[in-house]
């Protein structure tokens, strides 16, 4: 069955759709991650224009960030001090990002930057998980490295200190507004919430406790992508509310098949799998990149620069 | 292809209103008379394009054209170039008045019912399109290293416009789709894929014999969004602020729902 996407302004398989958004969220339930990464290029490849892709998926974002963070209260699992200190930071970083995103996209150049940050963002974390889950699996099983509370670096001399007592650390302020900004920047331009790079960021570089870190990340992609669904429908016109329902449908439902599919699979597997998915949607956007076009003339309706 | 059903039940009806016509007219020299089997395109959500069956007459034997325009539109034609390995757009040109849509339907090869001047003349067939320039015509050289005119450039970025619209169904070359039955009475049919933009079509008919055009005649077409994407459509337009809060409100409200229905009993 078609459906017409009214921002999209084409006609898609709309069971397509629910299966995309079932597999995506399928993974995200069983590896823990947004799985924007995924869903951004999938649509891309699909023919949607990637600018649409990226404004419909901060959209769908918020959706999946908010009953992800549901979960993380109830348990008490969520810094809100620190998660407020970061949306400082992100807020900023959405703003500039989608005023970059504008100018880029009338310079006919928004595109490309998508594909390449996403080549240099997949294949950086990708390379990184499969050489570590391979490392792992070679190794064998061992027990849990003991590690500090948090160690200190010369990060924790900057100005600004500020005490977070959830997470108990005393640091300075702009540590979190700075990777705050960095978040924001990623789901401006590249239509996710940025988790892969908040999670290891908060754990190695704030040395927050691992149980808080989820929740608080989540919390703040919650207004992250707000923000950027917000901007995005004024500025960029974007938004592709039908879209993004849809994709919503599917990973909800996706996302409870994995959530019990990952008891089943070893943590180094798992994590091996998805390092695979990872670098082969890279690749493909790497490819599509160097490739000779089929047409290297491509046209745009509008005045461009 | 949804709606051949409802445009073969106007037939009869608009068959029967084209005898009457005829008589009345056929006093008249040089006449066409037509019309659409609808007026109107609704692009509602199930929306895979469309088919619409013009009908007229003549007052005598002769070779008919019809061509559909769609709402102009600035288009912006990109060149994609390898820069260090990677394909990025560099040179763009700008043509204005872009036709969205196009599509010619003859009776027989417009080649041999009238000359290119003619043709050229009404804008009837792709390679008579006309576009203006918007702005400068970016310095070209080909890949033997010779300087390209500007006349040439804006040719190679005009074809390249063409050959896009065309891919994507938006431009048609002639087609043989125009059929008389009997000598006066014809019919033509009008295809439209499921990304035609909405706007303020026009449908001329033209009238040619002896390779001059004797007579036409224009009737309006207007594709409209209709329904749920429409309104979504129209809202995110009108009022980008509210669009953007609601997008928020619904995505929060979808996602606290999925949470609780999920919540681990």
């Amino acid at each position: 069955m078609q459906i017409y996407l009214p921002i999209a302004e084409m006609s898609v398989d709309l069971l397509m759709l629910l299966v995309m958004g079932g597999g995506v969220g399928f993974l995200s339930g069983m590896f823990g991650v947004g799985g924007g990464f995924l869903m951004t290029p999938l649509l891309i490849f699909i023919g949607v224009p990637p600018a649409v892709a990226v404004g419909t998926q901060s959209n769908q974002l918020v959706a999946a960030s908010v009953s992800g963070v549901l979960g993380h209260w109830r348990r008490g699992n969520v810094d809100v001090r620190m998660g407020v200190v970061m949306l400082c930071g992100s807020t900023i970083g959405t703003v500039v990002g989608v005023w970059i995103f504008d100018i880029l996209q009338s310079l006919g150049q928004i595109d490309l930057v998508i594909s390449l940050m996403y080549v240099f963002f997949l294949g950086t974390i990708g390379g990184l998980m499969f050489v570590e889950s391979l490392r792992t699996m070679l190794k064998g099983r061992k027990g849990g490295v003991r590690r500090k509370l948090h160690q200190h670096n010369a990060l924790h001399g900057m100005p600004w200190k500020m005490r977070f007592p959830k997470s108990r650390l005393y640091i300075s302020a702009l540590l979190p507004f700075a990777i705050g900004l960095m978040g924001g920047l990623l789901v401006a331009i590249m239509g996710i919430g940025g988790g892969f790079f908040l999670v290891p960021a908060m754990i190695y570089l704030l040395g927050m406790p691992a149980s808080l870190v989820a929740g608080t990340s989540l919390f703040q992609i919650i207004f992250s992508t707000a923000i950027a669904t917000f901007l995005h429908a004024i500025q960029t016109h974007t938004v592709d509310v039908v879209l993004a329902l849809i994709l919503l449908i599917g990973s909800v439902i996706g996302a409870q098949f994995g959530i019990r599919a990952a008891g089943r699979l070893r943590g180094e597997q798992a994590r091996a799998i998805l390092a695979t998915l990872v670098l082969a949607v890279c690749l493909k956007l790497a490819y599509d990149l160097v490739a000779r076009p089929l047409d290297p003339f491509s046209i745009a309706f509008g005045v461009g620069a | 292809m949804v709606r051949i059903g409802a445009a073969s039940l106007a037939v009869p009806a608009l068959l029967a209103s084209f005898l009457a016509l005829c008589g009345q007219r056929a006093a008249l020299a040089d006449e066409v008379v037509a019309d659409l089997s609808e007026h109107l395109i609704a692009i509602t959500t199930g929306f895979t394009g469309t088919e619409v069956t013009l009908f007229g007459a003549v007052d005598a034997p002769g070779d008919v054209a019809v061509v559909v325009r769609g709402p102009s539109e600035a288009t912006t034609v990109r060149l994609k170039e390898r820069v260090a390995g990677i394909w990025i757009n560099t040179r763009s040109v700008t043509f204005e008045q872009v036709p969205g849509f196009y599509s010619v339907a003859v009776n027989r090869p417009v080649d041999d019912i009238a000359p290119a001047t003619v043709l050229a003349r009404h804008a009837i067939g792709l390679e008579h399109l006309i576009f203006g320039l918007s702005g400068e015509v970016p310095p070209m050289v080909t890949e033997d290293g010779r300087q390209l005119s500007e006349d040439e450039t804006e040719a190679l970025f005009r074809a390249a416009l063409i050959r896009n619209m065309q891919r994507n169904e938006l431009y048609v070359p002639e087609e043989q789709t125009v059929s008389f039955l009997g000598d006066s009475l014809f019919r033509a049919r009008v295809v439209f894929p499921s990304s035609v933009p909405t706007g303020q079509y026009t449908v001329s008919v033209y009238l040619i014999r002896e390779g001059e055009i004797v007579s036409a005649q224009t009737t309006p077409l207007v594709v409209s969004k209709i329904g749920f994407g429409a309104a979504v459509f129209d809202f995110a337009n009108r009022y980008p602020p509210f669009y953007g809060l609601a997008a928020i409100a619904i995505a929060v409200f979808a996602g606290w729902l999925a949470s609780v229905a999920f919540r681990r009993r």
